[in-house]
């Protein structure tokens, strides 16, 4: 592996996407061009419709590209089948939603320990106490127990975000992580994760509207109609 | 535990009103299935007890005596065999196939018997009747004489005769009046009626008189030899092989009570279709169900779909969730309605045992297992399509705003 890609978490070129409905094609994204290193806080920024989350779900192997390059950690993901894309998303990439996105019937240490089930198919002793750790370190150890469906808001985005860091991953994709939250739980989130960012050298790409949470990421890319307009470095 | 299955119990707990009520249906399902077994298993037992109850399961005479031909049958000669008529078909060495015979498989019962027409008579009154020489201790062994008896005794005595009730009704005679009976030999032979029987089945209790058998040797000019000998089996189903096995060992002619009774048979496979029918609706409707039921969930837990393939779980564990759902279903409502089956059909009586006009329920053929294994692999099967569509979310779309 070269230089760079030992230090370049995702590489995006040129990447185009397309949505077709019926005779009309519409283009969300029209050529992004886009580079994170490892361990960056990015904040992700444009109007609705400008294609952040088109871009987050590309970058999180949710959806392909309809022209382009990708890379994340030095590998190239383009016509890679569902089931490389989906153990690639479990081992290195964690998401954090608007709508935090839990698991409703289940327990708060079982929301966090999920992608670590998914991935080995049971529960181990050894994610279950990684669990409780996390839990432990978004502050919700009290509410390990708790159903996800009788937590607060702040309270399931930060069952979120440990649920992100589960299986430890590289980059962590927050999409509007704080638009569902007060301004309070707003930043207790956003302290969080910079936090997370700064002790665990994480990559986060965090897409927001919001330019006091952008503030607090060192980089900050801008988009408009499907394209990254301005990126710069604070 | 593996996750896939904590996750479908979850499923299935977190809606325990719905889940019950599936569990239900599919008991519902499955309970028609066990009663339409039982059923079914039920009349054939009642039919056959009742129809083969009296009869004997292999009968055992002499060979044909058909002479050899030199020609063979399938060259195209139309060949007529004259029957031999020289001598009546006699077991003529009966007591040395006696221990061959008892010692076939199967066989609990075996009674020698002599047969041979004649006439009863009293005064001018004539009716034909059937006369069954006997050992007096066998006269119930095969048909239950002493249980049907309805004046008198069984004592079969030199001079006396068990007769039927539509025989004596006939000629209008009781307990110890004497009678005539004239052979087909021509010999007559005056007795006193012992005992009168109802076997309800009229051919029977219409013309049938048992005789002592050193009275019927007389009266049928047979000194030695027997007509036949009547087997019963422990298994009535294994006719066809003891019979078969008769043939082998002795080169006698065995008769399977089968051969007497084809049209019982074909009755009997009618109803068992009918019955088949039936218990595979009652399957497909169970699979309609749970089908229903699951792709319905699959529609509602389209976003948590979405979550867990975002989280990275592969579309076999979304699938495995899902027919696990199915199995489980099918495993608590096939042990609930097999269950419940069994429970409801064990206070009926054996069918063998049914009295006129009960419902001849047989709780010992109510098919539990193949109910519980057929439920349990419809549900599955059943799940499998919802299973299959709930791995093809998109899981932008699911969890997308």
């Amino acid at each position: 592996m070269s230089e760079t890609g030992e230090t370049r978490l995702v590489e995006v070129h040129g990447v185009t996407k397309e949505y077709a409905e019926g005779d009309n094609v519409t283009r969300v994204l029209k050529g992004v061009e886009l580079q994170v290193d490892r361990g960056e806080l990015v904040a992700l920024l444009g109007p609705s419709g400008s294609g952040k989350s088109t871009l987050l779900n590309i970058l999180g192997t949710l959806a392909r590209p309809t022209d382009g390059q990708l890379a994340i950690l030095g590998e190239n993901l383009i016509g890679a089948d569902d089931y490389v894309l989906t153990e690639f998303r479990n081992r290195h990439i964690g998401f954090v939603f608007q709508a935090h996105l839990l698991l409703p019937d289940f327990t708060a240490l079982e929301n966090v320990m999920f992608p670590a089930a998914a991935r080995h198919g049971r529960e181990r002793r050894e994610d279950r106490e990684r669990a409780a750790e996390l839990l432990d370190r978004v502050g919700l150890s009290h509410r390990r127990d708790y159903l996800a469906s009788r937590l607060s808001g702040g309270q399931k985005q930060r069952v979120a975000v440990a649920r992100s860091l589960m299986n430890a991953p590289e980059l962590v994709l927050a999409d509007e992580p704080t638009g569902n939250l007060d301004r309070e739980s707003a930043d207790q989130v956003m302290e969080l994760l910079t936090e997370i960012n700064a002790v665990d050298k994480t990559g986060f790409l965090i897409s927001t509207h919001d330019e006091k949470i952008a503030a607090r990421c060192r980089r900050q890319v801008h988009m408009v109609d499907g394209k990254v307009a301005d990126d710069g470095v604070k | 535990m593996l996750y896939s299955i904590k996750i479908a119990t979850r499923y299935l707990t977190a809606n325990r009103g719905q889940s019950l009520l599936l569990v239900l249906g599919v008991a519902v399902g499955v309970y028609v299935y066990v009663f339409m077994s039982a059923l079914i298993g039920g009349l054939a037992v009642l039919l056959t007890d009742r129809t083969v109850g009296s009869i004997a399961h292999v009968v055992v005479e002499p060979a044909e005596r058909d002479p050899v031909s030199l020609i063979e049958r399938d060259r195209g000669v139309l060949l007529a065999v004259l029957k031999s008529t020289q001598q009546r078909p006699t077991l003529q060495s009966a007591e040395a196939y006696l221990p061959i015979l008892q010692g076939t498989p199967h066989v609990s019962v075996v009674v020698g018997k002599v047969l041979g027409n004649g006439f009863m008579l009293k005064g001018e009154a004539v009716a034909p009747v059937l006369v069954t020489g006997i050992d007096a201790r066998d006269i119930s062994a095969i048909a239950d004489i002493e249980g049907s008896l309805v004046a008198g005794s069984t004592d079969l005595m030199l001079g006396t005769a068990v007769i039927g009730k539509g025989l004596a009704d006939k000629l209008g005679i009781g307990i110890g009046q004497s009678i005539t009976i004239r052979s087909e030999r021509d010999i007559e032979q005056p007795v006193t009626v012992g005992g009168i029987f109802e076997l309800g089945v009229s051919s029977v209790d219409d013309t049938a008189v048992y005789l002592n058998i050193r009275a019927a040797r007389v009266l049928l000019d047979l000194p030695e030899g027997l007509s036949r000998y009547e087997l019963k089996l422990d298994d009535l189903q294994l006719a066809r092989e003891a019979a078969a096995d008769i043939v082998n060992r002795t080169g006698l002619k065995a008769t399977p009570w089968q051969d007497q009774n084809a049209q019982l048979l074909e009755g009997l496979t009618a109803q068992a279709r009918s019955g088949d029918l039936i218990k595979g609706f009652a399957l497909v409707t169970i699979i309609i169900g749970v089908a229903s039921a699951l792709l319905l969930s699959t529609y509602r837990r389209q976003s948590e779909i979405g979550i867990m393939r975002a989280m990275g779980a592969r579309r076999s564990f979304v699938i495995f969730v899902f027919v696990l759902q199915g199995a489980f279903i099918g495993l608590a409502g096939g042990l609930l309605g097999a269950g419940l089956g069994y429970l409801s059909l064990m206070p009926f009586p054996p069918p063998e045992m049914t009295a006129g006009g009960g419902l001849p329920v047989d709780y010992r053929q109510g098919a539990y297992l193949s109910a519980i294994v057929l439920t349990l692999i419809g549900a599955i099967a059943a799940a499998i399509w919802p299973a299959w569509s709930a791995s093809r979310v998109d899981p932008v779309k699911a969890i997308g705003p």
